[in-house]
């Protein structure tokens, strides 16, 4: 599974198989996964995890957006979804999610709109 | 092992690093893509959707015969606002039909632009109405190419039946400083609507 052939079937699907190992989708912490969702890795040794696995912890030793890692590795979000909710089981990344205007029973969030307007008028 | 990127071991590595998300919706061909490439810091990507059985319930694409696989895009950029603050700003894709696919595509998002093209108004009509049943707060922005007749926006707020307060403005999609107005109509608006509705939902 460390070294899956270069797929023959043109539609990926036969390679997305073989990265998810059949699964269609995230189970778990990652159900709730955005495109936008930051994941960050934790520190730790990257040897023995699945090449696609070791990737994403690479890449985000920054903080980087689960949409920026799927252009990166050129996988769909849902496959790509598989393999974060594997990384997020092991503990090896922390996913945190965009913060929303409204957060249920607190109210606008102003402080944070104050912020995101002055960021804007400084571009 | 391998500290890279983090000052300090532990879970320092840009541990406070939080992020936004506005989507720029509007039909085909209106700016979308151009005002992300605009405004974003980053040269926009893309990532993609991939429908598989999800579409058996979906009527448009059952006349797709046998295709196994049908791919959406969403194409998207991002500014940082501060030093621990980035905004991601995220084109929906051009067939409103596939908008479903996204697992809480406009959940979580502060709010949205839908981008008009004043030649083909209705090309629109259906995002709008997709912000309403969704409850996405909005704003509606002109996109202003060189041909557009010189519309003011009070006649297209009437044909679009966008009510008085929500913003309507015009703006030139390919222009970063443009662009930006238009977010920073969209933040004025969240913040006016927060302070007039007590809890919107």
């Amino acid at each position: 599974m460390s070294a899956p052939r270069r797929p023959s079937d043109p539609s990926g699907l036969e390679r997305y198989y073989v990265l998810t190992r059949g699964r269609s989708g995230p189970g778990g912490a990652a159900a709730g996964l955005d495109v936008a969702t930051l994941v960050v890795s934790r520190p730790g040794p990257v040897p023995g995890l699945q090449h696609e696995h070791e990737e994403i912890v690479r890449r985000c030793r920054e903080p980087l957006s689960v949409a920026e890692l799927g252009a990166h590795l050129g996988l769909p979000f849902n496959i790509l979804a598989v393999l974060l909710s594997d990384l997020l089981d092991a503990g090896r990344i922390e996913a945190r999610d965009p913060i929303p205007a409204h957060v249920a029973g607190r109210g606008p969030d102003l402080a944070l709109l104050e912020e995101v307007l002055s960021g804007l008028q400084r571009l | 092992m391998d500290f890279k990127g983090f000052d300090r071991p532990g879970r320092q590595g840009g541990g406070d690093i939080r992020s936004v998300k506005v989507m720029i919706a509007g039909g085909f061909g209106t700016g979308k893509t151009t005002m992300v490439r605009s405004v974003s810091d980053i040269r926009p990507l893309t990532t993609e959707e991939t429908l598989t059985q999800a579409s058996a319930g979906v009527d448009d694409l059952i006349g797709v015969a046998d295709k196994s696989q049908t791919t959406v895009s969403l194409d998207f950029g991002k500014i940082g606002l501060n030093d621990s603050l980035m905004l991601y700003l995220f084109g929906t894709p051009g067939q409103e039909r596939f908008w479903f696919l996204w697992n809480g595509l406009f959940k979580g998002a502060l709010g949205a632009v839908v981008l008009v093209d004043t030649r083909r108004l209705a090309s629109s009509f259906r995002a709008i109405e997709e912000m309403e049943r969704q409850q996405v707060p909005f704003v509606i922005a002109l996109n202003v190419f060189p041909d557009s007749k010189d519309f003011p926006a009070e006649e297209i707020r009437d044909a679009l039946d966008i009510p008085a307060h929500i913003p309507v403005v015009s703006f030139d999609a390919r222009d970063r400083a443009s662009s930006r107005d238009v977010l920073v109509a969209l933040i004025r608006h969240l913040k006016e609507r927060s302070a007039v509705a007590v809890e919107p939902r």
